[in-house]
């Protein structure tokens, strides 16, 4: 598959720890025997992305999908497994590898604290060997799409969480990667933040063609960016394909909202009741029974409006983490 | 190269508006600076007057000169690199100046030097006035003054790369303090800041002509105060220029070690 601009195969990490009890006969005996732990970080995950794809990695708290992201973009050294990323080998972390890739981590900082993000900015600049012409345009290009103009001249110390981060994104994106990684970019923003991230992500997709590969606990980031996600669980692979086939596939439920004229009636018989107020009542009911049951509610009751939906995406994704390992699907 | 140059120069601009935020700070370190060299200075020059103006083949005026340029050239060849790896392995920064198309020496040289571009002018206005009231004597021929330019740099370079490969012991231990104490009391024994080298038995000269410490800091002082022939002095610049090569090959393993273990461990 050389033309992935992301290619995986079979790809583990194994990190070796040391644990123990607590309390000091514990730490004693560590001093002799230690006694030592594997952990399957990643666990023989596969996927491809072809170039200019936006891709959702999703997983709960430790499933891997950082340290996946470090080994793609060459900071960790896999334990077995093939990766290359444009068709390099990240850990050889080759010149021509790191200029075309980038890597944003929602938790940590690359800006220097104490000046301005333009002199940052500058900074970059040089360590890219980004032509001056060039810097120009994509600082301005930036500046424009993440209205970064009252903050460029601000020591960053003074900036706001948020507003850091569009600084942030915009210092890995100066010299115009083709291969983006955000780790949780949007981590600790506000909803008017977030869509503002979310906005930029699509637009520089859409006008520099680059492959993004993004993880997000924010589900609401997913869905308006990927139309494709690959969810990992113990560092193994649960799904990967579109995002409502994902729904499809681990919702065994639908949901039905349903007004009525009559408020004093019981619909127990009919589904599982989640909330009613106000003739307004909220129903969740298997899947293969929806078709039957509406036919029934539409039948026996006075209604004024149905409406069947899937469940929220939070929800289906954590089913799917309950769930443990599935196969996963093709 | 062109690049490189104005990789320099932006980290220069960097440090610069950096620094310039923490001017307290800054004169801090530099009071420090001053106060070690000006402490040796006083007990020598007490020792030296108390008995009979002279200790071993220093007189206290040249015990003045010593310890003067002792504050010069040890602020010129310090670094302090190895308080600072640590936090970036734990904070991470270290990751992302591992993602960068250039290696991370480069900012640190850089930095480095743009941070002494704006105390040495400092330091050497301190020297100045001390020299009003310490009153101290060298002589250095001439041609002292132009080796002295190469001595200078070649210390600075080795002292570097010593400490930036001291400072990848961060790499294999949490607690890099230990490594770092014993080093600043080898440095500070074995260069000649406690004391000159020449008073010292003759077993521990050989033993700190054998070491690097010497050659980072008391070569260059002897160099200056006059001390120093024509002949031994290009044997000294030789002897930087075989540390250099050693620090470059030490600089390069270690780094490259360090980086596979934090790559494996976790970055």
């Amino acid at each position: 598959m050389t033309s992935s601009a992301i290619h995986l195969r079979d790809l583990k990490k194994v990190y070796v720890v040391s644990e123990r009890e607590a309390g000091v006969m514990a730490a004693l005996q560590s001093l002799v025997h230690r006694r030592i732990e594997e952990i399957h970080a990643v666990d023989g995950i596969s996927f491809d992305l072809a170039p200019g794809e936006i891709v959702g990695f999703l997983g709960p708290n430790g499933a891997g999908k950082t340290t996946t992201l470090k080994m793609l973009s060459g900071l960790l050294h896999p334990t077995t497994g093939e990766v290359t990323v444009l068709g390099y080998v990240p850990w050889k972390r080759e010149k021509a590898f790191l200029r075309q890739i980038t890597l944003v981590m929602g938790q940590r900082n690359q800006l220097v604290w104490d000046i301005p993000a333009l002199d940052s900015f500058e900074l970059n600049r040089a360590i890219y060997r980004i032509p001056a012409a060039d810097y120009r345009r994509m600082v301005d290009e930036l500046t424009e799409l993440l209205e970064l103009e009252p903050l460029l001249h601000k020591p960053v110390r003074n900036l706001s969480l948020g507003e850091r981060m569009k600084c942030e994104i915009a210092a890995a994106l100066l010299h115009r990667p083709s291969v983006v990684f955000l780790d949780e970019p949007t981590i600790g923003l506000d909803v008017t933040m977030q869509r503002r991230i979310r906005a930029f992500i699509t637009e520089y997709n859409r006008r520099f063609g680059a492959t993004v590969l993004l993880t997000s606990h924010y589900m609401a980031d997913v869905e308006a960016l990927c139309r494709r996600v690959i969810v990992i669980h113990h560092g193994k692979l649960l799904f990967d394909g579109d995002l409502s086939k994902l729904v499809q596939k681990f919702t065994a439920h639908k949901t039905i909202v349903v007004k009525l004229a009559d408020c004093q009636v019981d619909l127990h018989s009919y589904g599982e009741v989640v909330s009613c107020s106000d003739g307004q009542f909220t129903l969740r009911v298997p899947k293969a029974e929806t078709a039957r049951i509406t036919e029934r509610l539409l039948a026996d009751l006075p209604v004024i409006d149905l409406l069947v939906e899937d469940s929220p995406i939070e929800e289906v994704i954590e089913r799917v983490f309950a769930q443990e390992v599935y196969e996963s699907s093709g | 190269m062109k690049a490189l140059v104005d990789l320099y120069v932006q980290q220069f601009k960097t440090t610069f508006a950096s620094m310039l935020q923490y001017r307290a700070s800054l004169a801090i370190w530099m009071i420090g600076h001053v106060l070690e060299p000006l402490v040796y200075l006083i007990v020598w020059s007490t020792v030296s007057n108390s008995s009979g103006g002279s200790v071993g083949d220093y007189t206290t005026q040249e015990f003045a000169a010593y310890f003067l340029l002792l504050m010069l050239v040890n602020h010129v060849s310090y670094t302090w690199i190895m308080y600072e790896f640590e936090y970036r392995i734990q904070h991470g920064s270290l990751s992302f100046a591992l993602l960068k198309p250039v290696h991370p020496i480069h900012s640190d040289i850089a930095d480095n030097i743009s941070s002494k571009l704006i105390t040495f002018p400092f330091m050497f206005l301190v020297a100045v006035v001390l020299s009003m009231i310490f009153h101290p004597s060298f002589s250095p021929a001439p041609w002292a003054f132009a080796v002295c330019i190469p001595a200078l740099l070649l210390a600075f370079l080795v002292r570097f790369l010593l400490e930036w490969t001291l400072a990848q012991a961060a790499f294999w231990t949490t607690r890099v303090s230990a490594i770092n104490q014993t080093y600043f009391i080898m440095i500070l024994f074995f260069s000649g800041q406690i004391a000159p080298l020449s008073l010292l038995p003759s077993p521990i000269r050989i033993v700190a002509a054998l070491l690097p410490f010497k050659w980072v800091i008391g070569f260059p002082i002897e160099l200056l105060l006059g001390r120093v022939g024509p002949g031994e002095a290009l044997a000294g610049l030789g002897v930087q220029a075989v540390w250099l090569l050693i620090s470059l090959v030490l600089v390069r393993v270690v780094w490259r070690a360090g980086v596979r273990i934090y790559s494996a461990v976790g970055a």
